[in-house]
């Protein structure tokens, strides 16, 4: 009789190393299977949309959300029509999803406000498992948003954000901006104003008091400066501030024959309506019409100004009017599905989804670093701005800007801006390094 | 000389909407002994009286118009106003271009309304409660109200313009002396400036000339007593709710052309028409009037560019500056009443 000798001790050890020696490979497999942050494994992809659901920009949210919902319709077409892939240059999305997954979404609600806006995106990756993180309606927030998506590991397509910041000091990896920016806005309306005003004037400006107010108040004063403007003062308003009339009657003493208002959404209607309630557009200062301009412009905006628009000088990233073959398709496709033609910020957010999906469809991975690689210096067209290049150097679109001005005839509730000029794209470009800031290293996560 | 004048003016405007606030504030905590942080919101649904009633008055069926096309290339639909078709196009044209001042008719009912049924079924409740559950309570009712504007009118501002006869300035240094273009003063400013005058004016009479006023202040004096006298002071107490909320409304709807209303504008007012009750003495309402146009100007002078460049950053803090340094030197406000609030 053979005696074994193994003891219950025994057992269990050698148990014990055997169960540790095959699951060992297990945790090697399951590590090197998520090579990045939520990596779709299944039959769907899941992107972020993250937009002002409340608070003050709480309609341009909306909008964004409509145009998110067209677009992930377009990529699965599930839509009436193809929208803008029917125009645009790559044709590698096919409309059966991307990479055949279908897409799905998830929304969050950024209020318009840095933390909250931080901790949906936050949820939407770590809870929902979203790959890819848009929107936004502040540069605040989109600067605040980008810098997480970097720490996470997913690649953030910026919506509604005109600070220079963005794509500059505060620029990262994973992050990428189609929408213009302050320096183009100055850079465009520049010509515009010295041809229709004059080179001897003096402006006044009126400046929000954050980081996108410095930023344009900034960029049009060089810019028109350069022209042979002169700067008369700046003043900094309060975000909070709903009267402004209190800032706007010195502006006539001051000597200045222009009112430069930096100011956007609630700030711009109110500041407007303000300036025109005190018949400033009516003076004769220096022997010139008195003259405001707004150097970002959007419709929803001119919309809460109402008549005030009217004759105003800005800059727009789109306008609904446009007649190239992208623009329409989309003004098309949106037009149909909501029954009024849809805004910049709502143009911004449908290409850069687009753009994303055509991104990991060449580059034949979600993986963000790849992602990345694709969209950098890539060259397209058929999206509404004319030929664009999404510049590797610092993530920033480079196209056409818009200079526009308020209607003076206005047709219907839509119809409140008039498109000036083109102004084309090397008039606004400009060296990636001007604005200092690090894009780093593309990050995968996990 | 001119930038001081120009700054008096400006405040006046502003100091008006503040003292019409934080004398129905007054007027309910004096009263009902309630701290009613509402009162902002009764001053947004004021404005969006006028917004409603320009709604209503421009509420249109669509004629095709196979002329012009829309955005989509259909042809277009166009908007004609039901008061075209009843009054012809010229009228229908200066009643919905009239729509702000006709508002007030329509929100003296609806405020009276509001103010009632918000006294009668939430506020009455809290009468023996603590301030502080009071100031919960009315604080958590103005979101609640905001959020329903917000829900039917959306975030962004609505633009109500004010009759075509008051666009425009008038040019104040002018007729004083000075250069042209110097002090130049909107026409809707002035004419909310006496508005605001005309009902303050008719509160102070009402309450001073009348037997209901005469009671009320009897009341505000010694509830006790004057319910001891057999008068049901809880009744007038509410009809005051009603006449403060219409008083906050009316300032509402004729801000309207002012700024662009939205569901916040109510918040922003509230928090200093607060410091407007606090800095004129809690209860009195000369104080409160006098406060909301001294505050007022200040604010104004304080945004002056020449005071920003010494003083960076007072034009945000400037309110709050005055009311701590009153608070310390006169800590029952400007005009406030011995006993209010101390006990």
């Amino acid at each position: 009789m053979t005696k074994t000798n193994m003891s219950r001790r025994g057992v269990l050890k050698s148990g014990a190393v055997a169960g540790a020696g095959l699951a060992v490979p297990t945790i090697f497999t399951a590590q090197s299977a998520a090579a990045y942050t939520n990596e779709p494994t299944g039959s769907s992809v899941t992107l972020g949309f993250n937009v002002p659901q409340t608070g003050p920009y709480a309609d341009e949210g909306a909008d964004e959300l409509r145009a998110y919902q067209l677009a992930v319709e377009h990529l699965n077409g599930t839509g009436a029509d193809n929208g803008m892939l029917e125009t645009f240059s790559s044709k590698a999305l096919q409309g059966n999803g991307i990479l055949g997954k279908k897409v799905e979404y998830v929304t969050g609600d950024t209020q318009t406000k840095s933390d909250a806006a931080r901790a949906s995106a936050r949820s939407m990756i770590e809870k929902d498992g979203a790959v890819m993180i848009t929107g936004g309606s502040s540069s605040g927030v989109a600067v605040a948003v980008q810098a997480l998506c970097q720490e996470a590991g997913v690649i953030f397509m910026a919506g509604l954000t005109h600070s220079n910041d963005t794509t500059g000091k505060d620029k990262k990896a994973n992050g990428f901006r189609h929408f213009f920016n302050s320096y183009m806005s100055g850079a465009a309306l520049a010509p515009i104003l010295a041809n229709n005003y004059g080179t001897d004037r003096k402006a006044y400006h009126l400046t929000a008091d954050y980081n996108w107010g410095y930023t344009t108040e900034e960029a049009v004063k060089t810019s028109t400066e350069a022209m042979g403007w002169e700067t008369v003062a700046a003043v900094r308003t309060p975000l909070t501030q709903t009267d402004f009339s209190s800032y706007i009657a010195p502006v006539l003493q001051s000597g200045a024959d222009v009112l430069v208002l930096n100011h956007y959404g609630g700030n711009m209607v109110n500041s407007l309506t303000n300036a025109v309630q005190f018949g400033l557009r009516d003076k004769l200062v220096n022997n010139k019409n008195f003259e405001i301009v707004v150097p970002l412009y959007s419709r929803l905006m001119a919309k809460g100004a109402g008549a005030n628009v009217k004759g105003i000088y800005g800059s727009t990233n789109w306008h609904w009017s446009l007649q190239d073959e992208g623009s329409q398709a989309f003004v098309r496709s949106f037009g149909t599905k909501y029954g009024f033609p849809p805004s910049q910020a709502a143009h911004t957010c449908y290409v850069q989804t687009l753009l994303y999906a055509d991104a990991v469809q060449r580059a034949g991975s979600f993986n963000p670093c790849a992602v990345a690689e694709a969209l950098e210096d890539f060259e397209f067209d058929g999206m509404g701005n004319g030929k664009t290049l999404y510049r590797g150097a610092d993530h920033q679109c480079f196209k056409d800007v818009l200079v526009v001005k308020g209607k003076e005839n206005p047709t219907s509730e839509f119809d409140l801006l008039e498109i000036v000029e083109v102004t084309p794209t090397a008039q606004v470009t400009y060296d990636a390094s001007i604005f200092g800031g690090e894009l780093g290293a593309c990050n995968p996560g996990t | 000389m001119d930038a001081i004048i120009l700054q008096i003016l400006n405040g006046l405007d502003k100091g008006s909407a503040y003292a019409l606030i934080a004398l129905g504030l007054t007027l309910i905590f004096g009263t009902l002994g309630v701290v009613n942080f509402a009162h902002g919101a009764l001053f947004m649904i004021g404005a969006f009286c006028a917004v409603t009633l320009n709604r209503i008055l421009t509420l249109s069926h669509q004629v095709v118009d196979p002329t012009r096309t829309d955005f989509l290339g259909n042809p277009m639909k166009v908007d004609v106003p039901y008061v075209f078709d009843m009054f012809g196009e010229a009228a229908g044209q200066s009643i919905i271009d009239w729509s702000v001042p006709l508002a007030i008719l329509f929100a003296i009912p609806v405020m009276v309304l509001v103010g009632v049924i918000m006294e009668r079924g939430l506020i009455k409740f809290f009468y023996k409660r603590p301030h502080a559950d009071q100031i919960l309570v009315t604080f958590g009712l103005a979101i609640v109200l905001q959020e329903i504007i917000k829900y039917y009118y959306g975030a962004n501002p609505i633009p109500t313009p004010a009759p075509e006869a008051f666009k425009g300035s008038f040019d104040f240094g002018a007729m004083l002396g000075f250069d042209p273009n110097t002090i130049i003063y909107p026409y809707w400013r002035l004419v909310y400036f006496c508005f605001a005058a005309l009902i303050i004016g008719a509160v102070f009479v009402f309450l001073q000339f009348t037997t209901f006023g005469m009671v009320v202040r009897a009341g505000m004096a010694d509830r006790e007593t004057v319910g001891l006298l057999g008068i049901d002071i809880d009744k007038r107490f509410t009809i005051m709710f009603g006449l403060a909320a219409a008083v906050a409304g009316l300032a509402g709807v004729m801000y309207a052309p002012i700024n662009a209303p939205n569901y916040h504008m109510g918040m922003d007012f509230l928090v200093l028409s607060f410091v407007v009750v606090v800095v004129g003495g809690m209860g009195s309402l000369p104080g409160a009037v006098a406060a909301g146009f001294l505050l007022g100007i200040l604010e104004s002078f304080a945004s002056m560019r020449e005071v920003i460049a010494f003083i960076p950053g007072i034009n945000q803090v400037i309110i709050y500056l005055v009311a701590i340094i009153i608070l310390l030197t006169r800590p029952r406000g400007l005009m406030g009443r011995k006993g209010v609030m101390e006990d």
